[in-house]
């Protein structure tokens, strides 16, 4: 009624828009129906955005983790050591390249370090298991050892001078003995049960291996809680030039998925045909069950969250939308088609399924490089891979919101609706 | 009147109290699920952590030094002391002994194997025979267990059968099968007895050289009843932290208590050693160490992610509440025409909240512990407990998040002029 009243006055009003209108820039009725309905009611669409924001990033975030979560944990399951083994067939030496064929066939992706083994004797008769090692690798690879203090020594270099010393000038057996006398005092970490046996005042002592004596002092304790703890750990170069073997075994971390682990194994074993190349069975099973057990809880989390936060979007959107229904009604007695409309609504959800999934992309990245700090030390990767499927995702809630109430709504008379009914 | 009103609202409304109640139901089942996940995830990575092996080795006090080279046990025979098997079900009575998942002795014996049928030349060969526990029926006092490598050393796989732990079977680990080309099922010649193998054992270790007995054949070959060399132990343990590395002797009373009655790694070992006579336990650092770091990582994450969904399902709950109060501006409109005071329209839609977020909140606690249950028994193969004094928090922490989430809802409604309210002009 008051509509028919103050028709006259309005008329001319809107004449003087209309020749306005004509003159000033031309922008599609549709675009500016658009800018128009999120501007006028900025509440409800700021706080739909925000839902679609929130839920477009804990999409992110989680998906971002559950990719990068493996390999975050498998970093950490490489500290347990070595899940390959090496070792010359039936107990043998491995050739005097095998390492630095196996750091080839490695190539940055793991640690490997040579161990030799003899059992010597003290100088009271007590047999002991003497090995041969790299420190500076020993103690990457194994980073449980707790040792009071590794000897300092370059020891990889020593290794490679002392091959190639071997290989011009043969050792002639006579003289053993005074030619190992010329490397003097050897260092030597002492696991802490032999440490009580073999010197337990921290005085050098004598070890012999078939006729050969060598002197050792402690330099420091070794504590592992398993066999090391009842052995002697010289430096390669020393073991070497004592007892005449190159190392049987080198024990390898390689660092990968477990594909990427068998590739390494069957690498190794062509690389260094004399070695028989063994999984470490308990480390990698273990590795596989935890990855798989903590994956298959993420993914659990990860889908329950993500189906949350697109309910909470649906509800704040159907409900924006449901709110509209005015809009629509006076659209409708305008005489717009019901594919217009649905356009209409459709096309309003997808600009804020995109920006709010783009700007969620953003924020769930932050979340997830946050996490990764916190929890492991390491940045997550921000993945691209990511971005469609929060993207497809995000556009899918909103449709389906935008959409579930127009249905609902197509069905009414917009009379009805216009009149508050 | 106040009840009547708050009672025909649900009584009316069923559609959209139906749906502000399944929302908060869901936000309840998935908070509740994830914490239930989260308090017990530790607990469950721990005992996929046992796959790796024991994390504790109890040897005798005065034993000598191990010579042993892959899986070669050049140790003389009688050299060293050994630990009394009576005393092994003494390890279950410890104040941690619902965290041992499992135990094995060990006995290694230096004995030769040969001549057997399938070899050639007849020549005897020098080996070591492990005698060891494989599912043995244990008690200590009323209480019943099985225990042995089967579930200490699970990554011990074995073609054929397992020996039973009273038989004279023995397995053969996979390389000395091979060299001796005898399968399962075939009989060996080990120290002048007749034995049958009755399967194949393969650990990719030191075990695949050997042969692995009952520990009761080991003993007797050895000579020693009841000898023991050393028992590897698995159990559940707490992370390590500064205080774990303590030397027990130097606390005093009420410190020690919290030191031993916390499940370190170390007050588990020193509380083995009391309990096992003449021995001294350590932790084996590799297993030990490492799975504190692991159980950390995992641990942290879950947390991060409880928080996450708690945060999702928050939010799910306050965007239905204020949909919901949105939706009635009219109702509020009338009320306040009728001349309703702000705080007696607030204190019905308040009421309203509480006695959704209590329903939802029950459903949602209900759904959340099948969905956890569901969740442990698909992953982990085993229960996820959800403790009861959850559910007093989980409803608290449902009645709070409606109120925060209808808190601005209602001031607007509240404060909405009831003339446009009811012309429906908002």
């Amino acid at each position: 009624m008051s509509l028919s009243g103050s028709n006259a006055g309005i008329s001319a009003a809107a004449r003087e828009v209309a020749a306005d209108r004509a003159h000033g820039p031309h922008t599609s009725m549709f675009l500016r129906m658009l800018v128009r309905a999120a501007v006028l009611r900025r509440g409800r669409a700021v706080s739909a955005l925000f839902a679609m924001v929130v839920a477009a990033a804990v999409a992110t975030a989680m998906l971002n983790l559950y990719v990068d979560v493996q390999a975050k944990l498998r970093r950490e399951f490489r500290n347990y050591g070595a899940n390959i083994i090496l070792v010359g067939r039936d107990g043998a030496s491995l050739p005097s390249d095998a390492l630095a064929r196996v750091d080839s066939v490695l190539g940055g992706r793991g640690i490997a370090a040579p161990f030799g083994l003899v059992v010597a004797r003290t100088s009271d008769g007590q047999a002991i298991v003497v090995a041969g090692t790299d420190f500076d690798r020993v103690r990457q690879l194994d980073r449980w050892w707790s040792v009071s203090r590794w000897p300092a020594e370059n020891a990889a270099r020593q290794f490679i001078d002392m091959t190639h010393y071997e290989n011009q000038h043969p050792r002639p057996a006579a003289q053993g003995a005074a030619w190992v006398a010329r490397l003097g005092s050897s260092p030597a970490l002492i696991g802490v049960r032999a440490l009580a046996v073999v010197a337990p005042t921290d005085q050098p002592f004598e070890l012999s291996f078939q006729g050969r004596v060598l002197r050792v002092t402690p330099a420091g304790a070794v504590q592992t809680g398993a066999a090391e703890d009842s052995r002697i750990y010289l430096s390669l170069a020393d073991f070497v030039a004592w007892t005449g073997m190159q190392p049987s075994t080198i024990e390898v971390a390689a660092s990968g998925s477990p594909e990427e682990v068998s590739a390494i194994m069957n690498q190794l074993a062509q690389a260094i045909p004399a070695g028989e190349v063994r999984p470490v069975r308990q480390i990698m099973e273990g590795e596989a069950r935890v990855l798989g057990k903590t994956r298959a809880t993420l993914l659990a989390a990860a889908s329950l969250i993500i189906l949350t936060a697109a309910l909470c979007v649906l509800s704040t959107l159907m409900g924006w939308v449901f709110d509209r229904r005015r809009d629509f009604a006076i659209m409708k007695a305008l005489g717009a088609s019901e594919g217009l409309l649905i356009g209409f609504f459709a096309a309003e959800a997808a600009v804020l399924g995109a920006t709010g999934a783009l700007m969620g992309y953003v924020v769930g990245i932050g979340i997830a490089a946050w996490i990764g700090r916190v929890n492991f030390h390491a940045s997550v990767m921000p993945r691209l891979s990511v971005l469609p499927m929060v993207l497809a995702g995000s556009m899918a809630v909103t449709l389906l919101s935008a959409i579930l109430p127009i249905s609902l709504l197509r069905r009414v008379q917009p009379a009805v609706i216009l009149r508050g009914e | 009147m106040f009840v009547r009103l708050v009672y025909e609202s649900f009584r009316r409304q069923k559609r959209r109290k139906l749906l502000a109640g399944a929302a908060i139901t869901l936000g309840v089942t998935v908070a509740t699920a994830m914490i239930a996940v989260a308090t017990d995830i530790g607990d469950k990575i721990n005992r996929e952590l046992r796959t790796i092996g024991s994390n504790l080795v109890v040897t005798p006090q005065e034993d000598s030094l191990d010579v042993e080279i892959g899986g070669v046990n050049l140790k003389p025979p009688s050299d060293g002391a050994f630990l009394d098997e009576a005393d092994l079900p003494k390890i279950k009575g410890i104040f941690w002994a619902n965290n041992i998942t499992g135990f094995a002795p060990m006995l290694p014996v230096n004995t030769a194997i040969g001549p057997s049928v399938n070899q050639q030349d007849g020549k005897r060969q020098d080996v070591t025979l492990l005698g060891t526990y494989f599912a043995k029926q244990l008690s200590f006092g009323t209480d019943e267990f099985t225990t042995g490598v089967r579930s200490t050393h699970q990554w011990w796989k074995v073609s054929g059968a397992w020996p039973d732990d009273s038989s004279r079977d023995v397995l053969l680990g996979e390389r000395l099968a091979g060299r001796l080309g005898e399968k399962s099922g075939d009989e060996i010649t080990v120290a002048g007895r007749e034995l049958r193998v009755s399967g194949i054992l393969s650990t990719g270790g030191g075990e695949d050289d050997e042969i692995v007995a009952p520990l009761g054949l080991a003993q007797e070959i050895l000579g020693r009843p009841g000898a023991v060399r050393r028992i590897y132990v698995s159990a559940l343990t707490k992370p390590e932290d500064a205080f774990a590395r303590r030397d027990p002797k130097s606390m005093s009373g009420p410190i020690y208590d919290r030191w031993y009655c916390s499940p370190y790694p170390q007050s588990i070992a020193f509380q083995l050693a009391e309990a096992i006579p003449h021995s001294q336990a350590e932790q084996i650092r590799q297993v030990s160490q490492n799975e504190g770091a692991v159980l950390t990582r995992i641990e942290g994450l879950i947390f991060l992610i409880t928080l996450a969904a708690l945060l999702a399902s928050a939010l799910a709950v306050s965007a239905a509440m204020a949909t919901t109060i949105f939706e009635r501006r009219a109702e509020v409109g009338l009320m306040k025409a009728l001349g309703a005071g702000k705080l007696a329209i607030a204190s019905i839609f308040f009421a309203e909240a509480t006695l959704l977020a209590a329903i939802g909140g029950l459903a949602g606690f209900g759904v959340g512990s099948l969905l956890a249950h569901q969740i442990g028994r698909s992953i982990f193969n085993s229960e996820i407990s959800i403790p009861p004094v959850l559910l007093p928090v989980i409803l608290a922490i449902a009645v709070m998040v409606t109120f925060a989430g209808s808190a601005a809802a209602i001031r607007r409604a509240v404060g909405l002029d009831p003339v446009f309210a009811l012309r429906g002009e908002l």
